[in-house]
């Protein structure tokens, strides 16, 4: 077997064997269907308890409005004093009191509506009150201008236009959502790949020039094997970790909506519902959900998946170079922090860039400017991809990605080349520019 | 040529700093080559460049002949100073990994280990971790790693260090039982006495360029400097004294004996031969102590570096 083989081969049984790699592989999926799966369980109990709202309405406009449902109960309060009324409510340990007043006119009677409660109501449920109350207003207001509530409410249009594309695929808004949520995952997916796994080569690399074996594994093999075999194998190491989790978590919550399921898909089931009935009708639903799958398939999938494959590669292997010269460069890992700055920016500013400039539009100057830099172009590219970018812009930036890329290993390669014999003091940048001349 | 390796006119610098100078040596083949010097003279820097690990920005380094090229890392077992073992991988999985890099096959490495593992009666180490072992016990697992594949040329740098007295000796035993087998071997070390019992040839650097090399002992004539140490047990003390101080220089003696005599070191400085002096000397009294003063490695070392 060939050095570089070898070399790849031990660092990824290293990884694998570790203790706490197979503990944070196999509980992680754990603990993330264990916290959904209780925060799901939590909003339900949460939803659980009824509430009871007493309501004063001295005008006697709005008591028909306030019918009880599953989880809030209206209790009207007749002739009675406001403070009797508050301290009733109080007493009976009741939600709050909505006080409606008397007035001459319903705009004198809105500016005086009052809701008591304990502490600070919830925002949905005054939401649904107000609601409540505006609608009603509304319709008395017209009455009084003498217009009918019904035939004002016929005349209001609805306007949803139908996309379409030039070539004439029909595509929705949902479609652009999806196309955010596809690019959106796969950028994610890469920042947090590099991160995590980057961090682990830099530990490494940090590992041999403490136990002190570098020196011996570089008398036997050149410094660019060792370095790319370190690479290799984290990485292998970290695919094999990100497919189990997604196997294990996938199967876990397969289970766990099996046994709890029921609930879960329930609760997700309802709030969608009311959603959709809130946007519009059943059949509207209907036409919606078919839509989204037909813009999933609408997608331009092998592009997206081919692409992922390679700017995940070009982007996960420029900055895992960079993290290994960082790890060359320091004795150990408190002295990281310096560096890692300049790593992090890029990142950070590529996913800020693909969050909000390109869901502003993706074919903007910036959206386009940072697909091309190398440092950001795997993420922000990645988002726009579902939008549909010309191919041969997708590989120029590949080019420039992995032009930019064998230029990174060099620079690392001779960084880590120097780096991992000296011991002892902190480097600063100018003496990282020095070690490049050695 | 006679040479196993030979480095010419080396030249590195790092940066601003010139770490060796023009520097040359030449190592017999079948030798045991002291490399030495101050700290900071260059030597590891040597070492390294044999190594292949930097390269030199002129001169060139021969091995048996052929100019260093990779293949050459199989023929080179290099102890570094600045040593360690993966902390959390086993002792076996380890060593062969290690021997693997150096171009053994699986089956050959685990043969070689086995006979090593043997042969210092650590076979029920093989499954255990670095981190469980003690530091000498590492050194040991260090030194077999860096012999196993049976290289032409060993490098060890300080070699002795971490071990107790027993075990480096048996090391030391070791290293020259390899030299008998035909290996070439050069030892870089801070410790004199290890360099008299053990090399045959030295070289000395000193602020990045070589001051001293050759044989051993041809070194040891030059720096010798015709002082004897004498012991007489005479009747006329002062009278005898005052005599040779007309013939020759003396000064206080270095030695210890256990007669209560004469004590000095006398040189012959006016071209004399000893046995002349010794003829003077039988003719005061009785003559009870007689040696040359062999300068040690560490008089020479101390020497060359403060003239230098």
């Amino acid at each position: 077997m060939n050095h570089l083989g070898l070399i790849t081969k031990r660092e990824f049984l290293n990884k694998v064997k570790n203790k706490s790699f197979i503990l944070m592989t196999f509980l992680s999926p754990l603990i993330m269907v264990g916290v959904i799966t209780l925060v799901v369980y939590l909003t339900q109990l949460n939803n659980d308890k009824v509430r009871t709202i007493s309501v004063l309405d001295e005008s006697q406009l709005f008591a028909n409005e306030f019918v009880d449902t599953e989880n809030t109960k209206y209790d009207l309060l007749e002739s009675l004093e406001l403070d009797t009324a508050k301290k009733l409510v109080q007493e009976a340990g009741n939600y709050g009191l909505l006080y409606i007043p008397k007035g001459d006119s319903i705009d004198a009677i809105a500016d005086k509506i009052k809701f008591f409660s304990e502490d600070s109501p919830s925002l949905i449920v005054m939401d649904k009150i107000e609601d409540k109350i505006e609608e009603k207003a509304r319709n008395i207001k017209l009455k009084n201008s003498g217009l009918d509530p019904e035939i004002v409410n016929n005349l209001r249009v609805k306007i949803n236009a139908n996309l379409e594309t030039f070539e004439g695929e029909k595509t929705s808004k949902m479609g652009s959502g999806l196309k955010l949520a596809a690019g959106g995952i796969a950028g994610y997916l890469l920042f947090m790949f590099i991160i995590i796994y980057g961090n682990m080569i830099m530990r490494s690399v940090i590992e041999e020039k403490t136990s002190r074996i570098i020196e011996v594994i570089i008398s036997s093999v050149k410094p660019i094997q060792l370095l790319l075999g370190k690479i290799f194998g984290t990485t292998l190491a970290g695919i094999t970790q990100f497919l189990t989790w997604v196997i294990v978590g996938g199967l876990l919550f397969v289970v766990v909506s099996a046994v709890f399921g029921i609930d879960i898909a329930g609760a997700q089931m309802e709030q969608q519902q009311e959603v959709m009935n809130q946007v519009a009708n059943n059949q509207e639903a209907q036409d919606g959900i078919n839509m989204l799958f037909q813009e999933f398939w609408n997608l331009p999938l092998a592009n997206l998946i081919v692409m992922f494959v390679f700017f995940f590669i070009g982007g996960y292997l420029l900055y895992a170079s960079l993290y290994a010269a960082i790890g060359a460069a320091v004795d150990n890992e408190t002295d990281t922090q310096q560096f890692m700055l300049p790593i992090i920016m890029p990142l950070m500013l590529a996913i800020y860039v693909g969050f909000f400039t390109v869901i502003e539009n993706p074919h903007g100057t910036v959206s386009q400017v940072f697909s091309y830099i190398p440092f950001t172009s795997p993420v922000v590219m990645l988002m726009r991809i579902p939008f549909g970018v010309p191919i041969w812009q997708q590989l120029i930036s590949l080019v420039f990605l992995f032009g930019t890329f064998f230029l990174t290993v060099l620079f690392a390669a001779k960084i880590y080349r120097v780096g991992i014999l000296m011991y002892g003091k902190k480097p600063s940048y100018k003496e990282l520019m020095k070690w490049l001349k050695y | 040529m006679n040479n196993l390796l030979v480095a010419e006119n080396i030249v590195k610098t790092f940066g601003g700093y010139r770490a060796l100078n023009d520097v040359s040596i030449e190592v017999p083949k079948g030798s045991i080559f002291g490399l030495l010097g101050p700290n900071g003279a260059g030597k590891t820097t040597l070492i390294r460049i044999i190594n292949q690990i930097t390269m030199p920005d002129q001169g060139l380094v021969t091995l048996d002949g052929e100019p260093l090229k990779a293949d050459h890392i199989k023929d080179i077992g290099y102890l570094p100073e600045e040593r360690g073992l993966y902390k959390s991988m086993k002792v076996g999985e380890q060593a062969l990994y290690l021997a693997q890099l150096k171009g053994l096959s699986h089956a050959e490495a685990k043969k070689q280990l086995k006979y090593w593992f043997d042969k210092f009666e650590i076979g029920n180490w093989w499954n255990k971790k670095i981190q469980e072992l003690s530091k000498g016990m590492a050194q040991k697992i260090q030194f077999i790693v860096t012999v196993l594949h049976k290289p032409k040329l060993l490098i060890f740098d300080e070699p002795f260090s971490g071990f107790d007295p027993i075990n480096a000796n048996m090391i030391k035993d070791e290293i020259l039982q390899l030299r008998e087998d035909g290996a070439t071997v050069i030892f870089s070390t801070h410790r004199m006495e290890s360099v008299e019992e053990l090399c045959d040839h030295i070289a000395l650097l000193d602020k990045s360029n070589k001051i001293l090399d050759g044989k051993l002992l041809d070194i040891k004539r030059a720096y010798k400097s015709n002082t004897f140490e004498v012991g007489l047990i005479t009747d006329r003390k002062s009278e005898v004294t005052q005599g040779l101080q007309e013939k020759f220089s003396i000064s206080d003696a270095t030695f210890k004996t256990i007669n209560d005599e004469l004590k000095f070191n006398i040189k012959i400085d006016n071209g004399a031969s000893p046995n002349e002096l010794v003829s003077h000397l039988t003719s005061k009294g009785e003559l009870t102590h007689f040696v040359e003063v062999v300068p040690s490695v560490s008089d020479i070392f101390i020497q060359t570096v403060q003239n230098n």
